[in-house]
Order: structure tokens, then C-alpha cells, then sequence
């Protein structure tokens, strides 16, 4: 089953390497990851999508604890949160093509971000089950590039965080 | 006043109480080198960085304090790194220091740079770079911290040539504050009393002890626990030493080269009581046939090690001396219920006596050539209770913990995780710096001992008289055995062709060499070799297949024993 953990690391150097070392060496699996600084400068918080059995999800959330730069992790499974992504879709639109294009940017409240004769570029947000949504979408009319974000999550309301800590 | 970056590094050293120090000296390191003569440190230069810091593990693994080694950029990092992995896999707690390359020049390819902190990244507790003089006390008291605390480990310090030749003042912090690192150390009061109910309610229990009695230092809260309720006792490897094995509840070692009995009653009973162990493949055979009837209970300092391997019904993190404590508390109130089980257990433990009875420890005595387990046994015998034991890998290191009656914690050196030939001699080393008084022995084969002979020197030059016993039978005997039981005994690569004079390699360094293959003098030049004063070589010409039994064959579950070949 699918995961979406949020950890909060120190800002230190090579802490990255160190989350994802720990999924390749011991054969778990990172489908996503994005990672920034908070608003204290000291601290990053990552999200990272992962999947696997409760007890391999079990053996994550505690490795990531036990690492020393980790100050906390969150799994946001089955608690209430918000998960948003962001894509930048290059999509190669000429002549008839053009408007229709538009019209999905539109229907899934996506933005043009650069024009060019032969391609828009569109910005679009939303959960990644739309972003996919859009992408199958926008497949036949072609894309030349595609750019994903991974998702971010932020429990809703004060309450809905799982702490594994 | 300030100081150099290396000055406040031996500053920082002498303020965690490091007395004795093993490295091997080298361009990025050549300041610290050269500050040290004037620091009340002792160093001892191995003739390996891995020896170097195999002797650091050993003198932790000995003494309980951490353990420090020193090396130089490249090549001396990267020596390191079969020392770190087997002291991280053993949870053991070093420091290990490295120079690097000036920090403008980290990334260049510079002469004698590796990453080391990358390399070392997944063998560590955890490691440090230091780019900043200023954050050198600070690391450095964060990295003995880290060490030795909670489930303990090697902690990693990459310190930059420029770093070291920086200008600070000096001032040791005298608090550590990580806000992401707070082992937890108390047990969960409601997760005792659940235990103890467990175990109230038990028909027939084992207790299962691993390497977490011996690094916390809790053999006497374990001796009070299981006599309190009278449960039998079986250690891992790492724990041989923790429970005396002349017990009457001591069931020996369980796992691939256990004891019968211990492996029986692991597989017979109803409830296990797992402390400070990780239930290694090497200990529980195949995993889905393991103690099918118990109920598990699983005490560790790390909560990762819990339902890793195996499902848990009751876990319980914290420290063990706090957990075992709290356990005997709980237990003591209910001073009646207590009574009735240890009674209650006695057919379990006659059942247990019956199987050690009709399967006890053995080989096949011989008066024409020596047994390996003989010249254990024998020297058993002519040792006392506080020798320390070193061993390396192989056949004669599980000679040694089935045919050894170890009593004394921290009296039995091993790499159990790592599995690493070439540990047991620099271990000694360490274990000798450690305790110069104290009588300190390498059982080795004779192709583990080729892996850091070069150590002779040291120990020579150090006037460090550790003894060494190697079982020779020509043989990388362990694979040699697998070899024979399941490949159709075709030795591939196992036959070391070539027979060493260890006589004369002893006493090409200064040392004393004794050898014999005469079973009627083993005990002879046990006691010559160790009466005679400085390092000493006594090599016994064994049975050359000579197999290690019982065994669990690689896969199988522990009741399907092999019991001779
Ligand atoms: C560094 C290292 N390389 C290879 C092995 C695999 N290995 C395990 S036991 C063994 C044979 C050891 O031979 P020896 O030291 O003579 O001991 P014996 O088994 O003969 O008693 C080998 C090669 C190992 N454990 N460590
Ligand atoms: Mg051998």
C-alpha cells in the first residue's frame, strides 16, 4: 500500500543522501520525493511517497527516527490531510490542436506558462490522481516534456497528525 | 589563548578521558600527529588502519569505554572500513577519526581523497565533516555521545587538513543537545506488567539473550531475573559471556552451531523472552518454522529491531538494565504466583535436562591426532575465569564458543554480525592495551590469522603479550565444511596449499613460536605458551576435517539439526 511520510530533518549537509541511502540499502522503495527548507531555516521537511506491507511502512517510519539528523516523522496514511503537486506540461500544440489544448488547461484549472507557435507549456496543480488525470488527457494531443514535483501533504486543522515518533 | 584545529581536537579527547589511541599517521593527519607528543594520550600504531581500528573495537568491546582509532585521507580512510562495519553490525561503541583533504580542494580529486563519509555512510551510527573549526568541540562531544549511548555504534569524524591548522579558542560544551537523538530509555510500566502477566502464564519459557546484555553491562540484572522465576537461559554468540555457562539454567548457544538443547527448547516453547537480540538469520534458521508455539517477548534499546525479522506480540524498547529492573519489580509483587511457576516449570526443565542428557556438546576423543575442541577444552583448563578471549572466523571460533566455559562478561571477543577473518588479533591488541595486566588470547585459524599477521609487530614492539592459539588444518576449514556437506566435498579454493612456519613467522618479529601435533602435549605447550613472557604463537596441527556440530544447514529450521557427520 501506498505512504506518504512527511519528514522533518536537520539542514545539515549530506542529510539527503542519507534518507535515500536508507531506502536503496535496505531495499525499500522512494517513489517520490521533494524536499525544502521551513520557515526555521535549521530545518527541511520532506515528503516522501513509499509503499510496502504495514510491517516494511513500520521499518521505514522507524529507520528515518532512528537516523540521527531526523527530528520527526509523520506518516499521513489514513489521517486527513492535503496533497498537492505541481506539473509543468510541454505539449506540443499546433493548428487544430491549439484550442483544444486551452480548453483542458482550462477545465483543470491549469495555466499557460509559455507559448510558442508549435507548444504550450501548462502549470498545473492539484492532487497527483489529477495530475495524472490531465496528463492521460493531454497524451494523444502529445507531450513533448513533463515535469512532476512530487506531492507535498500538510494535515488539516490542528488535529490528523499520526506522529511515528 | 588559541589553538590549532588538531590541538583542540586532542583537547577534545583528553576531556572524554581517551587514554590510548590506535592509528597510522599520514599526510592529512601529520598536524594531529605531530600535537600529540605533547598530549597525555598513548598511541599505539598498528601496522594497518584495520587493525587499528579492530584494536579500538576491541578495547571497547573490553572495557565498555568508547573506542578510538586514527587515520589518514584515501587509502587510510578506506582501510577503515572492514573494522567500522564489523563494530556497527556488533553495535559497538568507536570513534573514528579521519583527515581529509583541505576543504577548497574537497570534490577535486585531490591526492588521497575518498568520500569517506559517503562510503561509511550505511556502516555508521552516524559521521561528521567538519568545515568549521568552531563546530569541532561540539562534534567531537556529539560524537562520543552518540557512540555510546542508546543502541551504541561507530560514529565517524572527517576532519579537513585546513580545519586542523585553523586557529580557535578552546571551550569544551558540557551538555550535548541533539534535538533528533533522545534514546529512549525507560520501559513502558503497562508493556512490564503485560510481561510479566505473559510470563506468569507460561508453561514452558526460554529466555533468549543477545549482545544488549553484554554493551549495557547487565549480566547481574539477567543472573537475578532468571533465577527469580527459573527460566532456562540461552545466548547468542555476542552474549556467550553474559551468562555463565556453567548455570544450571544455561542452555549454551542457540542458532546454527547451538547446542541441541537450546535449539529444542527454542522450538518447544510456549514463550520466548528475546533481550538485547535481533533475532539474526544465524540464530533463528528458517525464519517461518522458528519457535512456531511461543509467544514472543522482544526487549531492545532499538526499536528497528523489533518485528524486523520476526512478529512480536508484546515489544518493550528501553535500556535493558531499566527494563530487567522494572521486570524483577513487577515480578516481586506478586512473590507467591512467582513461587508457583518456578515450581510449575520443573518438568520443562527436566524435559530440557533429558535432551542435554541424550544430546549433550561432544566430539570424538583421539590420541593420535589433536582434536581442535581438545586443545579448547585444555585450555579451558589452564586459563583462568578472566582470561580474555579473542577469536577470528571459523570453525575454531565456534569451537571456542561451544567448548569454552565463558563466566565473565566482556571475557569473549568476537565479530558476530560481520563475520570478520582478521579481527581477533588487533582485537587482542586493543583488549591487551586495555588491560595490560590480564591475560588475553587469540584463537585463531590458520587462515584468519594471515589476514593481520602483520600485527605480530605491533604487539612486539608494544610489549603487549597477547598469546596466540592457532588451530591449524591447512584448511579455510568453515568453507571447507560447507563444502563437504553440501557441494559434494569438491574444495574449491579452501586448501591454503601452502604450510606456514609459524614457528619461525613468530620469531621473525621477536616473538615466541610453539607448535606441536602430538595430542599428548597439548596441555604442555598451553601452559609453556602461556607462562612465557611477550606474544607467543602456539600452533596445533589439528584434524585436518574436522566438522563443526551440531548444524543447522543455511535455510533450515533449528529442529532440523545435523548432529554429526
Ligand atoms: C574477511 C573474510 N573473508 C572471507 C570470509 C569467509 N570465511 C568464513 S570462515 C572462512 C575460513 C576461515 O579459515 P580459518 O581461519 O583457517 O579457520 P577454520 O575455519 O579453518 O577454523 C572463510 C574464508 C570471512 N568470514 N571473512
Ligand atoms: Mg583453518
Amino acid at each position: 500500500m501506498k505512504h506518504t511520510i512527511s519528514v522533518l530533518v536537520e539542514n545539515e549537509f549530506g542529510v539527503l543522501s542519507r534518507i535515500s541511502g536508507l531506502f536503496s540499502g535496505r531495499g525499500f522503495n522512494i517513489e517520490c520525493l521533494s524536499v525544502a527548507p521551513t520557515l526555521d531555516p535549521t530545518t527541511s521537511r520532506m515528503t516522501i511517497v513509499t509503499s510496502g506491507d504495514d510491517q516494511v511502512i513500520e521499518q521505514i517510519t522507524k529507520q528515518l527516527h532512528k537516523l540521527i539528523d531526523t527530528i520527526k516523522v509523520i506518516d499521513f496514511t489514513g489521517e486527513d490531510y492535503v496533497e498537492r503537486e505541481m506539473a509543468l506540461i510541454k505539449v506540443a500544440a499546433e493548428d487544430s490542436s491549439r484550442a483544444e489544448t486551452l480548453r483542458i488547461a482550462d477545465i483543470f484549472r491549469g495555466k499557460v506558462v509559455d507559448v510558442t507557435p508549435r507548444s504550450y507549456t501548462i502549470e498545473a496543480t492539484g492532487s497527483p490522481q489529477k495530475i495524472d488525470a490531465l496528463i492521460e488527457i493531454l497524451r494523444p494531443i502529445g507531450i513533448k516534456e513533463l515535469v512532476r514535483s512530487g506531492p507535498v501533504v500538510i494535515g488539516r486543522g490542528p488535529k490528523g497528525w499520526r506522529s511515528a515518533d | 589563548m588559541k589553538k590549532t584545529g588538531s590541538q583542540i581536537l586532542l583537547e577534545c579527547l583528553v576531556q572524554e578521558g581517551v587514554e590510548t589511541l590506535f592509528g597510522y599517521p599520514g599526510g592529512t593527519v601529520i598536524n594531529i600527529y605531530n600535537d600529540l607528543i605533547d598530549y597525555p594520550i598513548h598511541h599505539i600504531l598498528t601496522r594497518h588502519e584495520q587493525a587499528a581500528v579492530h584494536a579500538a573495537d576491541g578495547y571497547a568491546r573490553a572495557t565498555g569505554r568508547v573506542g578510538v582509532a586514527l587515520a589518514t585521507s584515501g587509502p587510510g580512510a578506506t582501510n577503515t572500513i572492514t573494522g567500522i562495519a564489523n563494530a556497527y553490525m556488533d553495535s559497538i561503541p568507536m570513534v573514528i577519526i579521519t583527515g581529509q583533504v583541505p576543504t577548497a580542494l574537497i570534490g577535486n580529486d585531490a591526492f588521497q581523497e575518498v568520500d569517506i563519509i559517503g562510503i561509511t555512510r550505511p556502516v555508521t551510527k552516524h559521521s561528521y565533516l567538519v568545515r568549521d573549526i568552531h563546530d569541532l568541540p561540539r562534534i567531537i562531544k556529539q560524537a562520543f555521545h552518540i557512540a555510546r549511548t542508546g543502541r551504541p555504534g561507530p560514529v565517524l569524524v572527517d576532519l579537513p587538513k585546513d580545519v586542523q591548522m585553523a586557529m580557535a579558542k578552546f571551550e569544551y560544551p558540557d551538555k550535548v543537545e541533539i534535538r533528533g537523538y533522545k534514546p529512549n530509555s525507560q520501559g513502558n510500566p503497562r508493556q512490564i506488567e503485560k510481561a510479566v502477566k505473559m510470563i506468569l502464564a507460561a508453561k514452558r519459557p526460554v529466555i533468549y539473550v543477545g549482545g544488549g546484555v553484554t554493551l549495557s553491562d547487565t549480566s547481574q540484572e539477567l543472573l537475578a531475573f532468571a533465577e527469580l522465576i527459573k527460566v532456562p537461559v540461552t545466548t547468542t554468540l555476542m552474549a556467550m559471556a553474559s551468562f555463565p555457562k556453567k548455570h544450571p539454567l544455561s542452555l549454551g548457544m542457540l542458532g546454527m552451531h547451538g547446542t541441541y538443547y537450546a535449539n529444542m527448547a527454542v522450538m518447544e516453547s510456549d514463550l520466548l523472552i528475546a533481550i538485547g537480540a535481533r533475532f539474526d538469520d544465524r540464530v533463528t534458521g528458517k525464519l517461518s518454522t522458528f519457535a512456531p508455539h511461543a509467544k514472543i517477548i522482544h526487549v531492545d534499546i532499538d526499536p528497528t529491531s523489533i518485528k524486523k525479522n520476526v512478529r512480536v506480540d508484546l515489544p518493550i524498547v528501553g535500556d535493558l538494565r531499566d527494563v530487567l529492573q522494572k521486570l524483577i519489580a513487577e515480578l516481586n509483587l506478586s512473590p507467591h504466583e512467582v513461587k508457583v511457576l518456578a515450581s510449575d516449570l520443573a518438568p520443562w526443565r527436566e524435559q530440557i535436562a533429558t535432551w542435554r542428557q541424550t544430546h549433550p556438546m561432544s566430539y570424538v576423543a583421539s590420541t593420535t591426532e589433536i582434536k581442535p575442541q581438545f586443545v579448547i577444552e585444555t585450555l579451558r583448563k589452564v586459563t583462568n575465569d578472566d582470561a580474555i578471549i579473542t577469536t577470528e572466523v571459523g570453525q575454531h571460533q565456534m569451537w571456542t564458543a561451544q567448548f569454552f566455559d565463558f563466566s565473565q562478561p566482556r571475557t569473549f571477543l568476537t565479530s558476530g554480525g560481520l563475520g570478520t577473518m582478521g579481527f581477533g588479533l588487533p582485537s587482542a591488541l586493543g583488549a591487551q592495551a586495555a588491560w595490560p595486566q590480564r591475560q588475553v588470547i587469540d584463537v585463531s585459524g590458520d587462515g584468519s590469522f594471515q589476514m593481520n599477521s602483520q600485527e605480530l609487530a605491533t604487539l612486539v614492539q608494544y610489549r603487549l603479550p597477547v598469546k596466540i592459539v592457532i588451530l591449524n588444518n591447512n584448511f579455510l576449514g568453515m568453507v571447507r565444511q560447507w563444502q563437504q556437506l553440501f557441494f559434494d566435498q569438491r574444495y574449491s579454493q579452501t586448501c591454503m596449499e601452502l604450510p606456514i612456519d609459524f614457528v619461525k613467522l613468530a620469531e621473525a618479529y621477536g616473538a615466541t613460536g610453539l607448535s606441536t601435533s602430538d595430542p599428548a602435549e597439548v596441555e604442555a605447550v598451553l601452559r609453556k605458551g602461556l607462562e612465557t613472557p611477550g606474544p607467543v604463537i602456539m600452533e596445533f596441527k589439528v584434524s585436518r576435517e574436522e566438522n563443526v556440530m551440531p548444524m543447522v544447514p543455511a535455510g533450515k529450521g533449528l529442529n532440523e539439526m545435523v548432529l554429526a557427520s
